[in-house]
């Protein structure tokens, strides 16, 4: 016995290690602390909310089915503004996908011009694309489409680029030394490899442009959202739980189709 | 007949991985490439096809130069130049008769290759391969339901279907089990013949090596250090091939770098 037990204590952090822990906790706890002293925050409003909640649940039962009507032509509205949004979308993201890659984008400034494609689509949210367009083409569904078109390009152009960028190079290589030309290689060497992630990421994003386009009523672009927010801005509660149901409906519906296209394509 | 003479390829600024390297393969031969890792066996073959730009030397092909073809030139070379690899180099998704077909790509317009409505003589051509290889009842089927044997043989038949000058065979049975090894072995031999094309196999396994090639070449360092028939190949011989290998390159100092392709 060369060592006493005291020598061989064992400590799972170092001195040094546990006040960088404590330092890190009590600096996110100070954050936390001066956010929420920083907004300002109604304290006898946010101790009212459960008697809030179920007055306005109150108002709403028994849900008013007489609109119903106008409500699922506005359903049918959604879904439209959200399939031709994505499917432009997607035809518009191909050369966005295709230039962002680092695999097979022709040089360095298209490289960077697809990324700031990409960034610019990504950062704005569809709700302010929506206000932008409204203000260029009017209220309706046009500004819409338009809307989630530009969001849904960054979105689609960011996956499948790194899919493309992803991609196994050995058969490019192999039809490289076929003496095929750069068009046929991307043909039939990249395009195959990218098809799965490229049918998925369209259904995913058609599914969450889908959710999208229920809100772009809010500002005038079409779809459910604008009876939800005339039903809203009359206080007509019972025709809002009638819109909110049949939100939920439709969203349940688009995740079962877009779950289901996934499993027969993939 | 390919006609290489003082080749040397580098990567950036380290050490040549081929060293002014010669080398006549004329037509209708076989010849294995022997050596072991990083001798510089697939940097060879790649600067046939130029996969990988040699940095200089000449590669003559049938009397063409191949070393200063640009774009359509070098395009119109490489349909010429069979190549097959260790890792097959299908594309997964495609069927067969797709890939097969890729074999074609340099000959064929694009509107054709995009609506795979290939010329019946291709078609023609591509069954008659595949039947000679024994792989037409997969014609429909995609490329990776297969074994490792049959993706070779896919393989082979896309570099046959380029109506190849020559065929460029990359470690051809490495990823393959001892059964099918031998078979591609020997189908190489007898396509050889048949079509009599000149075929350059690396191998990393001497004994088919010997048995189904009739010229063995052995390199070391990227320099041809042997050439000869199968029975020129002795310990000896196989020794300065092979042995030592790794304690010389610590020795040396300056180990030739690994090409990036092995």
């Amino acid at each position: 016995m060369t060592q006493s037990v005291a020598d061989r204590a064992w400590s799972r952090y170092s001195p040094r290690q546990r006040w960088i822990r404590f330092a890190s906790m009590a600096a996110v706890a100070l954050a936390v602390f001066w956010s929420v002293a920083t907004i300002d925050i109604i304290w006898p409003w946010v101790w009212d909310a459960p008697v809030q909640i179920a007055d306005l649940l109150s108002r709403m039962v028994p849900p008013d089915f007489s609109s119903i009507h106008a409500i699922v032509w506005a359903l049918i509205e959604t879904v439209n503004i959200a399939t031709i949004a994505t499917v432009l979308a997607v035809v518009v993201s191909l050369p966005v996908a295709y230039i962002s890659a680092q695999n097979t984008t022709p040089n360095k400034a298209t490289l960077w011009l697809g990324r700031f494609i990409l960034v610019s689509s990504r950062s704005v949210n569809t709700l302010i694309w929506a206000l932008l367009f409204v203000a260029i083409f009017g209220p309706g569904v046009v500004a819409g489409i338009v809307a989630i078109m530009f969001r849904s390009v960054g979105f689609l152009g960011k996956l499948i680029g790194e899919a493309i960028e992803e991609i196994d190079r050995k058969p490019v290589e192999a039809l490289e030394a076929t003496g095929a030309s750069h068009a046929k290689v991307i043909l039939y060497a990249i395009v195959p490899q990218v098809v799965p992630a490229f049918f998925a990421v369209s259904v995913l994003r058609w599914d969450i442009n889908l959710r999208e386009s229920t809100v772009l009523g809010l500002v005038g672009a079409g779809g459910i959202g604008v009876i939800l927010q005339g039903a809203i801005d009359t206080l007509d509660w019972r025709t809002v739980a009638t819109v909110l149901i049949a939100i939920v409906v439709l969203v349940i519906m688009g995740e079962a189709i877009s779950a289901w296209l996934r499993k027969k394509v993939i | 007949m390919l006609k290489i003479s003082n080749l040397v390829k580098r990567y950036g600024n380290g050490e040549p991985v081929l060293r002014d390297l010669n080398l006549e393969v004329p037509d209708e031969s076989v010849v294995s490439i022997i050596g072991a890792s990083g001798a510089g066996k697939s940097t060879l073959l790649r600067c046939i096809n130029r996969l990988v730009e040699p940095t200089s030397g000449s590669i003559e092909l049938n009397g063409v130069e191949l070393t200063g073809l640009r774009h359509n030139d070098l395009r119109h070379a490489r349909r010429h130049i069979g190549m097959i690899f260790q890792g097959f180099n299908l594309v997964d998704r495609l069927t067969v008769m797709e890939n097969v077909q890729c074999g074609r790509l340099g000959y064929i317009p694009y509107w054709r290759a995009a609506l795979r409505r290939y010329p019946a003589e291709d078609i023609d051509r591509a069954f008659h391969l595949m039947e000679r290889v024994g792989i037409a009842h997969y014609a429909d089927k995609r490329a990776d339901e297969l074994s490792g044997g049959e993706r070779q043989r896919v393989g082979v038949v896309r570099a046959l279907m380029q109506e190849p000058e020559i065929l460029l065979a990359d470690e051809p049975t490495a990823s393959l089990d001892p059964v099918s090894s031998r078979q591609i072995m020997e189908l190489l031999q007898n396509l050889a013949a048949e079509f009599k094309l000149p075929v350059l196999i690396n191998i990393h396994n001497v004994n088919e090596a010997k048995e189904f090639t009739q010229r063995i070449v052995g390199m070391r360092f990227g320099r041809l250090i042997f050439d000869g028939t199968p029975a020129d190949l002795d310990e000896q011989a196989m020794g300065e091939v092979y042995s030592g290998t790794q304690s010389e390159e610590q020795g040396e100092g300056k180990t030739p770098s690994q090409p990036v392709v092995s």
